[in-house]
């Protein structure tokens, strides 16, 4: 099953209840919206084990979180699977875990890339996107809107990256 | 209270385990386990954040809470929300596209769980190498099951987004009823795969029923204790996941209370505040809280159920029963096989429902007359789900009370935790990791529901506090 579609899966996952947290949700609705011929848009609260599958079935797949302390105002950075060391709960799963699953189960193994953009408020319960949030959302929309239609992703570092300080292992090896 | 001890081993985050948790070890000066609390950074201020809006948002609303478990909260909030606007009884359509919504969650759930939670555990011991303890390791030396647990729980998340109408925010379920059938294409496409997911449902039963009945000696006493069992039963005591009454049983079987309408849940259950955790701890009120602690989940729910409609889980129910002569069941390691019994039962629902008629109905929302006050519970996958509100005559929420599996089950996992840390971490002078293992293996056991938090990138909120003897904060440190 593999690269079946053959095309681009962008998901964008976080809590939108909880403010700034649901950037990758609402990256993924801007997406969406624009009905770009062969991307395809899904969205949940966190990445699961059946995801998977999806990310199985496609060539290229973009993962898009929120990001609570990294340059401004996003970062889009190519993932390769990963499974030793890397965090696992059933409150999320690392978007690498993702990939090695599709690798392992599935024998699949799509381009990959992980979008972080930068939020501000993430501690209390409520809709909406903080101002300065919604301004980086709209560059990350553009940029990937751009890319998608360009049909070619590659990677923005901005000035200070660093990934040393993430938890969740997003950061590959040469990072570190 | 601990008094004396001289070192404390803390272990976070819980792995494995939604949210986000903290253990706090208490050994005395001969590294005897003086006391074990876990910890549960849960926010309360969820029921604050519904008062004041319109009460037909809060089913959506709710959602919010729990990324794992959004359907209960919202199927919960829509039954409560059904007596705000004054339905008893839903259209046929209404209660089993609910149902079938309810089913498919408690499927990918308990998929999920099982599989990608529990499973490394069991296959490859609660000492393995944690590179190797998860669900990576099983796909490598176990890719079938790997398989299965992934597939069914996409399954189970398909059905979800076709009752409810996505996976983010669904609108499913409305006060009075629901937004929409199921269509034929989408029900010809759970047809084609319900065959093989079923099978994989008997398979999944036989691993967890294999794997305790040969282990039996070794997971019998394992953060084991005897406790009473609450769960909603049917009115003639068959299993319900959906609806029905509250049963209350203790360790040996005998009816605390039955047939209680949720409505008057507040005259059977209280809730205790204790000042080293955020959470509160329910108890039944005419035992009083010293005693009246109980469990929820699929373990609570088999125990107390007189028997289950389905023919398949009904027989492995049966299996399971007849390893305690028929009384109730406290091996906390054996919620595992329940789960799997429920697992099987909610796939021989979906079928049963799919081949139902009343899907394709078009008579979707019941109406009533309008109530100030009201109270749902449904079982969610981890146990017991209480919502309660109050509406005012402006058609706003003044008063929300929540009461979650994991809050019901926070003694049970409390005394499991140190049920275990006094049988396999006293008397050790080293801590090992395998060691820790055990305590999250007995906390997996129930899988506390703790997707309250957020979990963005860089984000970990996890708070220290170290207290001395006297219950003084000597330090306190949290996570960037």
């Amino acid at each position: 099953m593999e690269n079946e579609t053959g095309d681009v899966l962008l998901i964008g996952y976080g809590n939108p209840g909880r403010l700034d947290d649901g950037l990758g949700p609402a990256l993924a609705r801007e997406i969406e919206k624009l009905d770009i011929p062969g991307v395809n848009v899904d969205a949940d609260y966190q990445l699961n084990v059946e995801d998977a599958a999806e990310a199985a079935r496609h060539h290229t797949v973009v993962f898009a979180d929120a990001d609570t302390g990294g340059p401004e105002p996003f970062w889009l950075k190519r993932i390769e699977p990963a499974g030793s060391g890397v965090s696992f709960s059933s409150h999320s799963v690392d978007p690498r875990a993702i990939l090695a699953l599709a690798r392992d189960l599935f024998g699949a193994e799509p381009e990959a890339f992980l979008l972080g953009i930068r939020g501000y408020e993430f501690n209390g319960f409520g809709e909406g996107l903080s101002e300065r949030a919604e301004a980086n959302l709209a560059a990350a929309a553009k940029h990937l809107e751009e890319a998608l239609r360009r049909g070619a992703i590659e990677e923005i570092r901005p000035e200070g990256w660093d990934h040393s300080r993430l938890r969740t292992g997003t950061e590959s090896e040469d990072d570190r | 209270m601990a008094g004396g001890y001289k070192k404390r081993v803390i272990i976070e985050p819980v792995t494995r385990v939604e949210g986000h948790g903290k253990v706090s070890i208490y050994l005395d000066e001969n590294n005897k386990v003086n006391q074990a609390r876990l910890h549960i950074v849960e926010f309360r201020g969820f029921e604050r954040f519904v008062q004041g809006r319109p009460f037909w948002e809060v089913p959506v609303l709710v959602q919010r809470l729990c990324g794992i478990c959004p359907v209960s909260h919202h199927l919960c909030a829509a039954k409560a929300m059904d007596k705000i606007v004054g339905v008893d009884k839903l259209t046929p359509t209404g209660e089993k596209m609910r149902r079938l919504m309810h089913y498919g969650q408690t499927f990918q759930s308990h998929a999920l769980h099982f599989f990608h939670l529990a499973s490394p555990d069991l296959l490859f011991g609660f000492d393995a190498p944690v590179a190797k303890r998860n669900v990576i390791g099983v796909a490598a030396e176990y890719p079938e099951l790997a398989v299965q647990g992934v597939m069914m729980r996409k399954y189970g998340q398909e059905v979800i987004r076709a009752t409810a109408g996505k996976k983010i925010h669904g609108t499913g379920a409305i006060p009075g009823g629901i937004n929409k059938n199921l269509t034929i294409a989408e029900r010809d496409e759970f047809l084609a795969d319900i065959d093989q997911m079923l099978e994989w449902c008997r398979g999944a039963v036989k691993v967890a029923k294999d794997y305790t009945v040969e282990n039996l000696e070794k997971l019998a006493p394992f953060g084991s204790f005897d406790s009473n069992h609450v769960s909603l039963v049917r009115e003639d005591g068959c299993m319900d996941l959906y609806d029905g009454v509250l049963r209350a049983i203790d360790a040996q079987g005998n009816i605390i209370f039955d047939g209680m309408d949720p409505q008057d849940y507040l005259q059977y259950i209280a809730e205790e505040v204790r000042d080293w955790s955020y959470m509160k701890f329910p108890f039944i009120k005419s035992i009083g809280p010293e005693d009246g602690w109980y469990r929820v989940g699929p373990l609570a729910r088999v125990n107390a159920c007189d028997f289950i409609d389905t023919p398949e889980a009904e027989a492995a129910r049966k299996e399971f029963m007849a390893v305690t002569n028929g009384k109730p069941n406290n091996i906390t390691m054996a919620y595992h096989w329940t789960r799997m019994i429920e697992l099987l039962h909610a796939g021989e629902k979906i079928q049963e429902l799919l081949h139902d008629k009343d899907l394709q109905g078009t008579d979707l929302v019941a109406k009533g007359k309008r109530r100030p006050e009201a109270a749902a519970i449904l079982e969610a996958p981890r146990g017991t789900l209480f919502h309660h509100y109050r509406v005012n005559e402006d058609d706003q929420v003044t008063m929300a009370n929540l009461i979650v599996s994991t809050t019901n089950n926070n003694e049970p996992m409390n005394r499991a935790v140190r049920k275990v840390a006094e049988d396999h971490i006293s008397g050790v002078p080293e801590i090992t990791e395998g060691l820790l293992n055990h305590i999250e293996v007995a906390i997996r056991a129930y899988d506390p529901c703790l997707s309250c938090a957020t979990h963005a990138l860089g984000k970990m909120p996890l708070e220290v506090v170290l207290r001395d003897a006297e219950g003084k904060v000597v330090d306190r440190k949290k996570t960037a």
